[in-house]
């Protein structure tokens, strides 16, 4: 036993397989102590805000602030308004407005800015040019006129008593906040979903979920599966001919579509988690069982077997200790395949709409249809959908990979 | 030819008693399940009535329309009756039109978008899998990996990274349907350019996602192969190494064809999903209307069809496997 463990963690693909699944695990046990809370609380207003760090504007304005007088600040300023598509903007604008190409460089800012300053006029009528790109230019305009702008913010707070306003600070364009004074700072490193909830948090609650669906799915399966095909194999005769008849059907007859029929049909209300890896397992349970009668077929007529009977042990006893032993390497094999595709599975269901139900738990297949509802990958909100298919095939990925890893181990004609 | 006779007949009555099963399964799995389709569309309907009468009314009326009031063997069999004649019912979400001209409509653009993307998927990735084995070293020990991640993801997620990049980044395909919205269809230049062009996309994603499969597979059957005693002697004896790895294609390829005939229904499953990312008009869709509308017998009728479709496309294979396989050749002569 020690030996044969020994051996497959000296197979470099069961290793990476490890590696991958093991952090997985890992984060998906640190990461809620570090980051506590309910996973599919809607902390934003507003969907798909973009990953990174929410600094309170309301507190920063109460914390110390200290001056900094950085070369750089003002041209900063300037290119964050500034985008690309910006930039052609006003280069299309001062070709037609009759600036020579040659002298324009999209890429110089002061250079670009210098010749916009000095041409631009909202008056002037460009030939050709619609009303809507004419006021483009003058909102561009304004906003680049806002960023050169030198003088102070005041911020103030309307005193009730007396109805009037009364400063509370001003603000010049040299004050720097610490962000380690600021009360309240949100860090959200996948940004938030169509609901406002952290893209982050949900999709470690939601591979949990995933997992557990995999890991029930898989079971049911791999047992359900070995129990007939042992039973086929081991016992043969009638009994072999009624469970071949069955899985002959359902191996043609395809799982998706059993799926589908029957996860709609158990209706909206009783499709928990726990259901939907049930209706997993009991339709992916065929491969399992042709394999397994595949196996015991020829085991069954093996001497130690024949000496088994012979001596009058039990059906149970032997199949549990002279022909479980031969084929558990495989059924181990055929159990990680199982999780793989209940979690593919789960994902195709919850992109039908036909998934769990969608309100207290989060699953990678469910956060993929939430994303898709909401257009997120037409909006270019990648971190709402990106992070969750990489997880998928990742975790599919190592099972695979832990799988083959195995197979070279056990099945010497296939290694290296 | 009575070797043949024997296994098509066998062959045959099997597909006979896999239809039947099926069919079966279609109708008595949502009988037999606890939500009650009509009691569904009731509520769907008597949304707003609030006297209890009302919205008993509403599903006897339902129930005798859909005649789950009569005995289930005179329900199995008005229900053959109707689906043997192709007539499966009017559709709930798009009423009053009937749910085979919607089938009818959506099942080429199925037909016609995955057949070639598995059977290419199919053939490159076999070629690439029995390359994989044969040089081995860098190109196997890249490779293998890559071919193991394809078939890791999903086949929608192929479909939405796809999109992404060649729709919307670089902009150079549409992103949804299978023709330009403003086109009516007809047999012009402009709407087959059309078809092509938002072919690419769901195309290239469901060959990507098979490309993957099945090069893994054909990988360790190669491989398996290459450790033969026949091969071992072939070697001895001189013959040279491009007839060996012929003799080896053959001989992997063999379990392949079977493997692509029971894993036809796993693929259309995954690439009828990754029909929905594109809005394709084709029979994903069709499901995920129905499903998202509570479309019941929609639902029902286009599963049966996929069914059908993937018991034909099964038997057509092992039909195939009968002519290439030697050992079913052989047993002509017995």
């Amino acid at each position: 036993m020690t030996n044969t463990i020994k051996q497959i963690f000296h197979s470099p693909k069961f290793v990476v397989g490890f590696c991958i699944m093991a952090f997985i695990l890992l984060s998906m046990i640190i990461y809620p102590l570090v980051n506590p809370g309910n996973p599919l609380e809607m902390i934003g207003l507003g969907s798909f805000q973009k990953p990174g760090t929410y600094v309170s504007l309301y507190d920063s304005i109460d914390s110390s602030s200290t001056i900094f007088k950085l070369p750089d600040a003002e041209n900063n300023r300037i290119s964050q308004k500034l985008k690309d598509e910006d930039r052609i903007a006003i280069m299309n604008w001062l070709i037609d407005y009759g600036v020579s190409e040659s002298d324009i460089n999209l890429s110089d800012t002061n250079s670009l800015l210098d010749l916009w300053w000095k041409n631009y006029d909202s008056s002037i009528l460009v030939e050709g040019m619609t009303k809507a790109k004419r006021n483009y230019y003058m909102r561009l305009n304004k906003s680049l006129e806002s960023a050169k702008r030198t003088e102070e913010y005041v911020v103030s707070h309307t005193d009730k008593e007396l109805n009037e306003l009364e400063t509370v600070r001003t603000i010049e364009n040299t004050d720097y906040v610490n962000i380690q004074d600021v009360a309240n700072v949100k860090r959200l490193p996948l940004g938030t979903d169509n609901f406002g909830r952290d893209v982050l948090k949900e999709l470690v609650s939601a591979c949990g979920t995933s997992l557990r669906i995999g890991l029930i799915a898989g079971a049911i399966a791999t047992l359900i599966g070995l129990t007939f095909g042992l039973l086929a194999g081991y016992v043969g005769g009638i009994v072999d001919d009624i469970i071949m008849f069955i899985t002959n059907i359902f191996t043609v007859i395809p799982s998706f579509v059993l799926l589908l029929l029957i996860s709609y049909s158990i209706g909206q209300d009783q499709r928990g988690a726990s259901t939907i890896a049930l209706v997993i397992g009991f339709t992916s349970w065929v491969w399992t069982a042709r394999a397994v009668r595949a196996q015991v077929i020829s085991l069954r007529k093996r001497d130690h077997v024949n000496l088994s009977k012979l001596s009058g042990h039990s059906l149970i006893r032997i199949i549990i200790t002279d022909i479980l032993p031969y084929i558990a390497s495989y059924v181990v094999m055929a159990f990680i395949l199982q999780i793989s595709t209940a979690i593919l599975a789960e994902a195709q269901l919850s992109m039908l709409g036909l998934g769990p139900k969608t309100t207290e738990v989060p699953t990678l297949g469910l956060m993929m249809n939430w994303s898709m509802l909401y257009a997120a990958h037409l909006n270019g909100s990648w971190w709402a959908y990106f992070p969750v298919l990489l997880t998928i095939a990742l975790i599919s990925f190592s099972l695979n990979l832990m799988n083959t890893g195995l197979d070279q181990v056990f099945n010497p004609t296939l290694r290296d | 030819m009575k070797g043949y006779r024997k296994y098509f007949g066998k062959k045959i009555i099997w597909l006979i008693i896999t239809f039947i099963a099926a069919v079966l399964l279609n109708f008595i799995l949502p009988r037999l399940l606890p939500g009650d389709p009509v009691a569904v569309i009731t509520a769907r309907t008597a949304q707003g009535v609030s006297e209890a009468s009302a919205v008993k009314q509403i599903y006897e009326d339902y129930a005798s329309k859909f005649g789950i009031n009569k005995p289930m063997h005179v329900q199995f069999f008005s229900y053959c009756k109707n689906a043997l004649k192709g007539d499966f019912g009017l559709s709930f979400s798009q009423y009053p039109r009937p749910v085979s001209d919607i089938i009818h409509d959506a099942i080429w653009w199925t037909i016609c978008l995955q057949f070639p993307a598995i059977v290419i998927g199919w053939f490159i990735g076999n070629f690439l899998g029995v390359l994989a084995a044969y040089i081995r070293k860098g190109f196997d020990k890249i490779l293998m990996p890559i071919f193991l991640f394809f078939s890791s993801i999903p086949a929608f997620g192929m479909a939405i990274i796809l999109l992404v990049i060649f729709g919307i980044h670089f902009k150079i395909a549409p992103t949804s349907g299978g023709y330009g919205f403003d086109l009516i269809p007809s047999f012009s230049f402009k709407f087959i350019g059309s078809v092509i062009s938002h072919y690419h996309l769901p195309f290239w994603s469901i060959v990507l996602i098979s490309i993957g499969a099945q090069a893994v597979g054909m990988r360790s059957m190669s491989i398996y192969e290459l450790n033969a005693d026949y091969v071992k002697y072939s070697r001895f004896m001189g013959i040279c190494d491009r007839k060996i790895v012929g003799y080896v294609f053959r001989n992997a390829m063999l379990p392949q064809i079977t493997g692509l005939a029971l894993s036809v229904g796993t693929m259309v499953g995954g690439a009828l999903v990754s029909e929905i990312v594109f809005s394709y008009p084709g029979l994903g869709t069709v499901i995920y209307q129905a499903v998202t509308m509570s479309d019941y017998p929609l639902l029902s009728a286009t599963t049966l069809i996929i069914t059908i479709m993937v018991l034909i496309v099964s038997f057509g294979i092992d039909i195939i496997y009968a002519f290439i396989d030697p050992r079913i050749k052989a047993a002509q002569f017995d």
